[in-house]
C-alpha cells in the first residue's frame, strides 16, 4: 500500500509510547487515542501512558498467515487487559504457542512488527511476551 | 411510511466463477430478478459490494452496473458495510420505497474475489478490521473470530462439537441448494480434523472465498399485485453498529450490533423473536452462528451451542437456521450475501425452496441477520407471507 | 564529575548451541568449543533488531535513573554494526520511543565492535564539557556471521545502555583513553550481507595489540596497575580472547568473571564489553574500581576506568539484572529455525 510512511509515522505516540486518551469527565482511558469520549461525547482529555504489564483475556493461534508474517507463523494474537483495565490487541512473541492461555501474565515489549518489502519503512510497536520477571 | 414488498429475486452462479467478471455476475443476477419479479422497469438501485476497488481495482460500481443492465440513467449507488453491504442495500431500498420516494427499487449485491491472488483477497477482506490496530499486528478474519470463540468457550463451555454441528447442519442444507458453492455434506469428524486455520477454528469452520451476485426487487403493494408473481412483505428493518476493534468491545462473547439491529427490526415489525419461525444468519464462521443466535435473543447466552448440537436449528427442528446452507456451504461473495439471505427467505415463504430444502409446515414469518467484519455492523430484516 | 547515572541491558531469549551449527557444516564441535571457549550464543528472532534491543535496554537504564526525564536527554548515540537502516539513524526511532524528542542530538556510531564504547566515550565527553545534563549511549548489535565461517559460531545479539550525567552517579568516570590505527583485520563492504576477515591476522596485531595499547596507555595515564581494580571487562568476541588478554596484561580470572559473558552469550559485537559492564555493575560494591577496554576491528580500543559509588546499591534491582537475562527463561533452537530467524534462507523479494 502506498503512503505507508505517513500512516505509520502518525501512529508513533500510540505504537512507540503507548499513549492513550484519558477523558476528564469520565476518567476513562481509551487506546488508541481518540478525539471524543465514546460514552459521554466529552472532548476534554489528557494524554496518559499505558502500563506495560497485563493478562490475556482471549487469544488465538494464527496458522494460516498473511505473507508478511510467513516467517513468523504460527503466531498467537491476544487481547490483553493491562494493569489499569485498558484492553489492547497485539501479537504474542518469544513464547511457545502451547503456553498461551487465558489469564497468562504478559509484558509489553518493543518489537519490529512489519517491514515494507526489503526496501521499505520498518514499523515498530509493542508485542506481548510471557512475563517471567 | 408505506409498506414494502419483495416480488422477485435472482442469483448468479456462486463459486469460483472464472467465466464471469464482476459486471457479468451482477448483470446475470439482476436480469434474473427483474424477470422473476415480472416488473418492466426499476426506479433505482442500491448495490452492496465490499470492495470492488481492492479486489479488482473497480469502484464507481453502481454506474457501471446500471449501464450493463441496460438501465443507464436511473439513480444508483454502491452501499458498503463490509460483509453487511448486501443487507444494507436491502435496507436502503426499503427506506426509499417506504418513504414514498420510489415504487420499484432493486437491491443487489456482488463480489468478485478470485481475480486476484489469495494473498490479495485476504488483504482486501482484512480491510473490514481495524487496519492500524488489528491488521497491523497480524490479525486475520479467522483470527478475530477465533478470539471471540475462545472467549465464548471459556465463558460458557461451548465445545468443539457445537462448532462442528453448525458446519454439518449448514452443509446438509447446502447440499440441496442448486446455487451452493459447496453442495456436499460433511461429518463432525471431517470438520474437527480439517486443517487448523486459527485455533480453535478449522478450515471447515470458515466460509469460503466466492464469486457471486444476488438481486431482489422491492416494491409497493400495488406494483407487487400487478405483476401476478408471488410476493412477501417486509415487516421491519433494523441496523446497528459497534466498535470495529475487538479490544474495545464491551463483551467479546456477544454481537451487540446484531442485538441493536434485531431489537429495532422487531420494534418496527411489532414482533418479538418468539414470533420468528426461522432465520438466515451470518455464519461467516461456525462460532458466528452460535453468537448471533444468542445475540438476537433466540437462545440464552451460552445456550445456542447445545441447542444446535441437539438439532433444534435443523430444517425440521423447532427453529431452522440457515436453510440455504448459510455462508458456510452456499458461499460468501461478501457484498452479495445479505441479498442472498433475503432471496432464501423469499423462497421459503413463497414455498419455492428447491430439492427438499423447503422448511416443513409452511412457515409464515422469517428473518435475516447480516453483519460486517467481526460484528462492527449488523442489519436485520423481518418478512412474512403477504 | 561525570559518569553513569543509569544502566540497563537487554538480550534475546533464544540460544543456539555450537553443536547445532557444527553438525550442519561438518565441523568438529568440541574443538570449536574448546578453541573459542564458547558453548552457545544468543539469537535474535525476526521481530528483534538493534532498534528494539536499544529501546528495551534504554528503558532499563531509565528505570535505574528514575530522576531522569527523557526530555532532558541532550543526546542519543547508538553504536552498532547492524543498524536496521543504512541511512536513517537508529537513534531517531529509539529517541521517539523513549519520548526524548525533539530537543536532542542524535548520531549513529559505527566502528565494528567498538561502536558501542564510542557512543559511551562521546556521551561522556558532552557531559564533561558541560554541554548537556544527560546523554544516552547505547551499544547494540544483531550481527550476522557468514554461514560455515568460524564467526558463525559466535555472532550474537544484545544491547547495553548508559545514561551519562553529573549527578546521582552510579559509577564515576575517572579516566578514558582511545587508541586506533588503520588495521584491515575485519570489514564489510557496502551492499555485502556478511563481513570478511583476515583469519588468524585478527589476533596478535589486531585484537591484542590494540587492547593492550589502550589498556597500557590508560594505566600509565592513571598511574594505576591491574591489581588496583576489583573488576575488568574486555571485548569478548569469544571466551578465549578476553581471558588471554586479561592474563597477559596482569589481570586475573576473578576480576573478569562477572563481565565475562561470551562463553554462553556469544559475541554481541558492539554490545560486548558494554553489556559486560552492566553485568559487572550488577555485582559491584561502592568504591570498586572497574577497568573496561573495548576493541573494534579496523581497528581501535576505547579504555575506561570507572569508580562505583554508593548509589549502586539502590539501583541494582530497579531493573532486571544482566545475569538473569543471560541464564533464565531460554529457548534453544535448531539450525533451520536459526537460519530462518537470521534471514539466511533465500526468498524472492
Amino acid at each position: 500500500m502506498t503512503m505507508f510512511s505517513s500512516r505509520n509515522w502518525r501512529e508513533y505516540p500510540q505504537r512507540y509510547r503507548r499513549e492513550a486518551s484519558k477523558f476528564t469527565k469520565s476518567g476513562k482511558v481509551y487506546f488508541p487515542k481518540r478525539l471524543v469520549d465514546p460514552e459521554t461525547g466529552d472532548r476534554e482529555q489528557e494524554t496518559v501512558v499505558l502500563p506495560d504489564t497485563g493478562k490475556i483475556v482471549t487469544y488465538t493461534v494464527v496458522r494460516i498467515a498473511p505473507a508478511q508474517w510467513g516467517d513468523e507463523g504460527p503466531y498467537a494474537l491476544a487481547i490483553v487487559e493491562l494493569e489499569d483495565g485498558t484492553k489492547v490487541f497485539g501479537q504474542m512473541t518469544d513464547c511457545n504457542i502451547d503456553e498461551v492461555k487465558i489469564g497468562l501474565e504478559v509484558r509489553l515489549e518493543f518489537r519490529r512488527v512489519q517491514s515494507e518489502a526489503a526496501h521499505g519503512v520498518l514499523s515498530y510497536a509493542h508485542k506481548f511476551v510471557p512475563k517471567w520477571y | 411510511m408505506r409498506d414494502v414488498y419483495i416480488v422477485g429475486i435472482g442469483m448468479s452462479k456462486w463459486g469460483e466463477v472464472w467465466q464471469q467478471s464482476l459486471r457479468d455476475l451482477h448483470t446475470d443476477a439482476a436480469l434474473k430478478a427483474i424477470e422473476n419479479a415480472g416488473v418492466d422497469h426499476i426506479d433505482g438501485m442500491y448495490t452492496g459490494c465490499m470492495t470492488g476497488g481492492m479486489f479488482i481495482g473497480q469502484e464507481h460500481l453502481a454506474s457501471l452496473l446500471t449501464d450493463y443492465m441496460g438501465m443507464s440513467g436511473i439513480p444508483a449507488v454502491r452501499v458498503e458495510a463490509a460483509c453487511a453491504s448486501g443487507g444494507m442495500a436491502i435496507r436502503a431500498a426499503f427506506i426509499e420505497i417506504a418513504s414514498g420516494m420510489s415504487d420499484i427499487v432493486m437491491a443487489s449485491g456482488v463480489e468478485k474475489m478470485t481475480d486476484c491472488s489469495g494473498e490479495e483477497a485476504t488483504q482486501a477482506l482484512a480491510a473490514a478490521a481495524d487496519q492500524e490496530y488489528e491488521v497491523f499486528h497480524g490479525a486475520t478474519f479467522p483470527g478475530l473470530y477465533a478470539l471471540m470463540a475462545n472467549a465464548h468457550m471459556a465463558k460458557y463451555g461451548t465445545t468443539r462439537d457445537m462448532l462442528s454441528a453448525v458446519a454439518v447442519k449448514n452443509h446438509h442444507n447446502g447440499s440441496m441448494n442448486p446455487v451452493a458453492q459447496y453442495p456436499f455434506k460433511v461429518s463432525m469428524d471431517q470438520v474437527a480434523n480439517s486443517v487448523m486455520v486459527a485455533d480453535p477454528l478449522h478450515i471447515l469452520d470458515c466460509s469460503p472465498i466466492t464469486d457471486g451476485a444476488a438481486a431482489a426487487i422491492l416494491c409497493t403493494k400495488e406494483v407487487a399485485k400487478a405483476t401476478g408473481k408471488p410476493y412477501i412483505k417486509i415487516l421491519g428493518s433494523g441496523a446497528g453498529t459497534d466498535t470495529i476493534q475487538l479490544s474495545q468491545r464491551a463483551d467479546l462473547t456477544t454481537i451487540k450490533a446484531a442485538t441493536i439491529a434485531a431489537d429495532s427490526a422487531f420494534k418496527m415489525a411489532g414482533k418479538t423473536i418468539k414470533d420468528m419461525q426461522f432465520a438466515e444468519v451470518h455464519d461467516c464462521f461456525s462460532i458466528a452462528e452460535i453468537m448471533v443466535a444468542e445475540s438476537i435473543g433466540k437462545f440464552e447466552p451460552g445456550k445456542a451451542g447445545p441447542a444446535i448440537l441437539n438439532g433444534e436449528t435443523a430444517l425440521d427442528g423447532a427453529f431452522p437456521m440457515n436453510p440455504s446452507g448459510g455462508l458456510k456451504s452456499k458461499g460468501h461473495p461478501v457484498g452479495a450475501t445479505g441479498v442472498a439471505q433475503i432471496a432464501e427467505v423469499y423462497k421459503q415463504l413463497t414455498g419455492q425452496a428447491e430439492n427438499g430444502r423447503q422448511i416443513p409446515n409452511s412457515p409464515k414469518i422469517g428473518m435475516t441477520q447480516n453483519m460486517g467484519g467481526s460484528g462492527g455492523s449488523s442489519v436485520v430484516h423481518i418478512m412474512e407471507v403477504a | 564529575m561525570a559518569g553513569i547515572v543509569g544502566y540497563g541491558a537487554h538480550l534475546p531469549r533464544h540460544r543456539i548451541k555450537v553443536e547445532e551449527i557444527a553438525k550442519v557444516w561438518g565441523a568438529d564441535a568440541p574443538s570449536y568449543k574448546k578453541g573459542l571457549m564458547l558453548k552457545e550464543k544468543s539469537v535474535p528472532p525476526p521481530d528483534m533488531d538493534t532498534i528494539t534491543l536499544s529501546v528495551e535496554a534504554a528503558r532499563n537504564a531509565l528505570r535505574r535513573a528514575p530522576m531522569v526525564d527523557p526530555k532532558d536527554l541532550g543526546a542519543i548515540y547508538i553504536g552498532s554494526e547492524s543498524h536496521p537502516y543504512a541511512v536513517k539513524p537508529s537513534g531517531t526511532t529509539v529517541a521517539e520511543a523513549l519520548g526524548a524528542t525533539p530537543d536532542i542530538h542524535c548520531a549513529d556510531f559505527e566502528f565494528a565492535c567498538k561502536a558501542g564504547s564510542e557512543a559511551m566515550y562521546v556521551a561522556l565527553s558532552h557531559i564533561k564539557a558541560g554541554e548537556m545534563k544527560y546523554a544516552l549511549a547505547i551499544a547494540a548489535d544483531t550481527s550476522q556471521g557468514a554461514p560455515s565461517d568460524a564467526l558463525e559460531f559466535s555472532a550474537a545479539a544484545g544491547a547495553g545502555a548508559f545514561i551519562m550525567g553529573t549527578d546521582n552517579l552510579i559509577a564515576e568516570i575517572m579516566f578514558t583513553h582511545s587508541y586506533m590505527t588503520d588495521m584491515p583485520d575485519f570489514w564489510r563492504r557496502e551492499h555485502q550481507f556478511y563481513p570478511q576477515h583476515g583469519g588468524r591476522f585478527t589476533g596478535e596485531e589486531a585484537y591484542f595489540a590494540h587492547t593492550k595499547g589502550a589498556s597500557n596507555a590508560i594505566l600509565k595515564k592513571a598511574g594505576m596497575k591491574p591489581s588496583d581494580f576489583k573488576y575488568a571487562i574486555f571485548h569478548q568476541p569469544n571466551g578465549k580472547f578476553p581471558q588471554r588478554v586479561a592474563l597477559e596484561l596482569g589481570f586475573t580470572q576473578e576480576q573478569i568473571d562477572p563481565g565475562w559473558l561470551s562463553p554462553t552469550l556469544g559475541n554481541t559485537y558492539s554490545g560486548a564489553s558494554p553489556i559486560g559492564l552492566t553485568a559487572t555493575l550488577d555485582v559491584s560494591q561502592p568504591g570498586d574500581l572497574v577497568f573496561m577496554c573495548s576493541y573494534g576491528s579496523g581497528a581501535g580500543s576505547d579504555a575506561f576506568i570507572w569508580k562505583v559509588t554508593d548509589r549502586i546499591k539502590e539501583v541494582r534491582d530497579l531493573a532486571v539484572q544482566t545475569h538473569k537475562l543471560l541464564k533464565e527463561n531460554l529457548t534453544y533452537i535448531d539450525y533451520g529455525t536459526y537460519a530462518k530467524f537470521r534471514h539466511k534462507i533465500k526468498k524472492n523479494d
